[in-house]
């Protein structure tokens, strides 16, 4: 799982629906693999807007990956700026580990880079 | 790519070793899967350089199909470990690691009051607009529990999609599915009329197999009157 998508995950828990604390998903014993991949600026550019920024500093800061704090004004001209985010979420996967929830302790295993999101019976 | 180099391409993607009759898993064939991402591609500009989410991923054809039709990201989602792991070999086999990701999670659930199926919305809300473009060849809805999930697929992607949905469905939901489409504001052509080859996987079932007509639908949000 790449951390474009791990962007768009919450803890989806029954009652459980402290914004703060949902979102982002703690890792847990992430191991994290870099895999290269082609660089597509105009993809990036058209991506930023849909990326929770806040939640992606806190992230890459856990796991220990480089991202600058903002979003320049003209991200299309700066190619430091492209290529930390491009390597930040979609070079970096996170292959095995899992993914807590602040709030209620949840925890999403990851195996084989594969998230499993399915919830018990009395979670959902 | 051209069409039939991506049709023999596909034609190595491993399908279900053993299909689970409840989830409704049947392969999604080469022949389809080539024709459906390379319209989408070559007709409508849907998928190069795009972020592509694949809902009932199964054994991930739609997905490695579009990732060789040039899609920068694609998402595979589906239920079932099993599939999901012949879907992983599947993307190892092709070497599309650095494009597709598969995720194991469940779009709908059991409402609480009424016992019908519905949209998990705290998992999928939070995806809304993430994706360019939104490619699913869902369940049909035939198996008992499972009413109505067809519509809950096409619903999901056209939330998680900015753009186009291209999604299969059984030609005697078409008006039904044009009139939602038009409720969540969309715009619904019927791309192909297809035969689908089912088969029932029942043991005392008469028929080994049903011919069903399928629609290969696109969707794209209707642009605001001015």
């Amino acid at each position: 799982m790449r951390l474009i998508t791990h962007n768009m995950l919450k803890c989806h828990v029954k009652n459980c629906d402290n914004p703060d604390k949902q979102f982002p998903l703690r890792f847990k014993g992430a191991e994290l693999e870099q895999v290269e991949a082609e660089r597509n600026d105009e993809f990036l550019v058209r991506m930023i807007p849909r990326l929770d920024w806040r939640a992606l500093l806190v992230t890459t800061k856990e796991l220990g990956i480089e991202l600058p704090e903002n979003i320049p004004e003209e991200p299309e001209n700066d190619d430091a700026f492209l290529q930390a985010l491009h390597t930040a979420i979609l070079e970096t996967h996170v292959k095995e580990g899992s993914m807590v929830c602040n709030g209620c302790s949840h925890e999403y295993k990851i195996t084989k880079g594969i998230p499993n999101m399915l919830l018990a019976e009395h979670e959902i | 790519m051209k069409l039939k180099q991506l049709e023999g391409y596909l034609g190595e993607v491993a399908a279900f070793k053993n299909p689970k009759v409840q989830l409704e898993q049947y392969p999604t064939t080469a022949h389809l899967a080539a024709r459906v991402l390379y319209t989408a591609e070559s007709t409508f500009g849907d998928i190069d350089g795009k972020a592509v989410v694949d809902l009932g991923c199964g054994c991930g054809m739609l997905s490695i199909a579009a990732a060789m039709m040039g899609a920068c990201s694609v998402v595979g989602i589906d239920v079932d470990s099993d599939a999901l792991e012949i879907a992983q070999e599947n993307i190892e086999e092709f070497e599309v690691e650095e494009v597709v990701e598969l995720m194991q999670a469940s779009l709908c659930h059991e409402a609480a009051s009424t016992g019908s199926l519905e949209l998990d919305n705290q998992l999928v809300t939070p995806m809304k607009g993430k994706f360019d473009t939104a490619i699913l060849n869902p369940p049909f809805g035939t198996k008992p529990g499972n009413k109505g999930i067809d519509v809950l697929f096409l619903q999901a992607a056209c939330s998680m999609a900015t753009g186009a949905v291209y999604s299969l469905h059984k030609t005697s939901t078409r008006e039904y599915l044009v009139k939602k489409a038009e409720a969540w504001g969309f715009e619904c052509d019927v791309l192909a009329e297809l035969k689908f080859d089912v088969p029932m996987m029942y043991k005392f079932h008469k028929k080994k197999a049903v011919d069903i007509e399928v629609d290969l639908l696109r969707l794209q949000p209707k642009r605001k009157q001015v």
